[in-house]
């Protein structure tokens, strides 16, 4: 059993690797003085020098994370919405079509949601007269509808494991259902709708394909600039990028797993 | 008095909380994702045209009170009879199916192992795997750029070894796309996976061996069929997409890498052909409802909250 488990290790250490190699590699070519990326000539870090020159990736950055928090806030409301309706309402009729609703965007390829929602927007714009244009408002929403099937995943599962007594006690003593639910409910679940709200943002900052379909011609996202300017070529100036993505979504990751990970002795203590 | 007051107002809110949390996901999933079909299944039954939108109107009023109703069927037969959408539409599956078993080869044991881990050590196992998840998925197949160009960190080590002597071809060839595709899918296929083995009951694996069973037909006979759901499940997150992803193929693929996302995109941006680029988009929902369904029964079925 014991040599089985050990085999068992080696491969998952493999397959870490596997996972953290090439991202590795990337930040440390990102200081690689050479405009060669794959050859080592020295430490430098123009590159990120270089980065904070780039006003168009810069514009594009502001742009991306604006449509990321914005994006986030909207999903993280009606993802959990989603997920009250799934765990709190039993068997409505509809549930089997909202459950189709909200799972389809999970796994829906890219291309066909990025098109579908542009030809809508076009179709609206002649028929109602908005939205006018695209840009901002078109690819928020757009990510509003992914985003909000990912966060009513978290929310929902976080959701039906909690321990429901304490909203019991409240009701007993009077108080009003969207009180418990204010108060205590949303409380409890707190760090899924953070981990929600951080997962909707990087889903949007890293969004090309559906962004590409209904941004407009003013309002180019982070992503766009970045594949863009891969599709040139390997640029050291992409490294130094995706070494600052790394390094904030690292941080964020490891705060959101730090407090769920304080949250979880607390609820199974419940 | 007071409780029957207090009842009552609960009974009322409950209805309103009832109204609020299915309906505003159901309209805004309903307009912005389930209605957008029905246009482009419209828009795929136009013709191209020269204006802003590029395709004309399926209805015009010809006379006082005469509609004038023209279908276009020109772009559904391009797709099922010309030979390179055909064949875009079998590599797309096949490729799908390739990455979909290897990142069950690969990550099964990983899901296994993280699962029978002690507690402790499983949390932090498992962030490891979400953190290259929530990294950018643009750079993440960015970086194998780097590394499988025919001057490329993989080609130089290989080179330096002395294990080759001309750098090998990878990128813009479909093995670069299985590696890109299984590198940034792995962990679709580890979470449920994952989710579905941490609840599998091991005192049924202790009784296997009680009974005499060696590890690994305890292991056929029991642990592989339970985690079916997880196995299911995964692998429908991994298959799906990958049918129509656009971004892997593109970048790490050749220029003449058949995957019907990379043709929808291009019929839609470089050749302005949107009806086309719809009519595409049609058959490709057309082929995915089936696997996407089954995912949906089983999970019905078991009742769980997989994804």
């Amino acid at each position: 059993m014991n040599r089985s488990r050990w085999k068992l290790y080696l491969f998952l250490a493999v397959g870490l690797a596997f996972l953290y190699i090439p991202v590795l590699l990337l930040v440390i070519y990102s200081f690689n003085e050479s405009r060669l990326v794959t050859v080592w000539s020295g430490f430098s870090t123009k590159w990120y020098g270089e980065l904070l020159h780039n006003r168009q990736l810069l514009d594009a950055a502001w742009l991306s994370v604006r449509i990321a928090a914005t994006n986030a806030t909207f999903a993280v409301i009606l993802g959990t919405l989603a997920a009250n309706a799934l765990v709190r309402h039993g068997n409505f009729r509809g549930r089997t079509g909202f459950q189709l609703l909200l799972a389809a965007p999970l796994v829906m390829p890219e291309v066909i949601t990025g098109l579908s929602l542009l030809l809508l927007f076009v179709t609206m714009e002649h028929t109602v007269g908005w939205p006018a244009g695209r840009g901002f408002t078109t690819i928020t929403i757009a990510h509003i509808t992914f985003s909000t099937a990912f966060v009513a995943v978290v929310v929902r599962s976080r959701l039906s494991q909690m321990d429901r007594s304490l909203e019991e006690a409240a009701m007993d003593l009077g108080a009003r259902p969207l009180r418990v639910y204010m108060s205590i409910t949303l409380p409890l679940i707190a760090p899924a709708l953070l981990s929600g709200w951080l997962l909707a943002f990087t889903l949007s900052l890293d969004d090309l394909v559906i962004s590409s379909f209904v941004a407009g011609p003013g309002s180019t996202t982070l992503p766009m600039v970045v594949y863009s300017s891969v599709r040139m070529g390997v640029s050291p100036q992409i490294n130094a990028l995706a070494s600052i993505v790394v390094l904030i979504v690292s941080v964020a990751v490891l705060v959101a797993g730090l407090l769920s990970m304080r949250q979880q002795p607390a609820a199974k203590a419940n | 008095m007071i409780q029957e007051l207090f009842k009552r107002l609960h009974l009322r809110d409950r209805q309103l909380a009832r109204v609020v949390n299915i309906g505003t996901p159901y309209l805004w999933l309903g307009l912005f994702f389930l209605a957008p079909f029905a246009i482009v299944l419209h828009i795929s039954l136009a013709e191209t045209a020269l204006a802003q939108p590029p395709y004309t109107s399926l209805w015009e009023w010809v006379d006082e009170g005469v509609l004038q109703v023209r279908l276009n069927l020109h772009n559904f037969v391009t797709v099922f009879t010309d030979e390179l959408y055909l064949a875009a539409f079998l590599n797309s599956l096949w490729v799908a199916l390739v990455c979909t078993i290897l990142c069950l080869l690969i990550g099964y044991p990983m899901a296994y192992a993280i699962a029978t881990a002690p507690e402790r050590r499983r949390v932090i196992l498992l962030m490891l795997i979400i953190l290259p998840f929530w990294t950018s998925f643009l750079i993440r197949v960015y970086a194998w750029i780097g590394i499988l160009k025919p001057n490329g960190l993989l080609n130089n080590l290989l080179l330096s070894l002395g294990l080759i002597d001309q750098p090998l071809t990878i990128l813009h060839t479909q093995t670069a796309i299985y590696i890109g595709v299984v590198y940034s899918y792995l962990p679709f296929m580890i979470l449920p996976l994952f989710a579905n083995l941490t609840r599998l009951d091991f005192s049924l694996l202790e009784a296997a061996a009680d009974l005499g069973c060696r590890p690994f037909k305890a292991f056929l006979k029991v642990t592989l069929p339970l985690s079916l759901p997880g196995i299911v499940a995964g692998s429908m997150l991994v298959f799906i997409p990958v049918v129509g992803e656009f971004v892997i193929p593109d970048l790490l693929g050749g220029p003449d890498s058949l995957m019907i996302g990379k043709m929808l995109w291009t019929e839609f941006f470089s050749n302005k052909d949107w009806p086309l680029a719809a009519a595409l988009a049609i058959c490709l929902l057309g082929v995915l409802v089936v696997p996407f369904v089954m995912m949906q029964r089983l999970e019905h079925r078991i009742g769980g909250d997989e994804l």
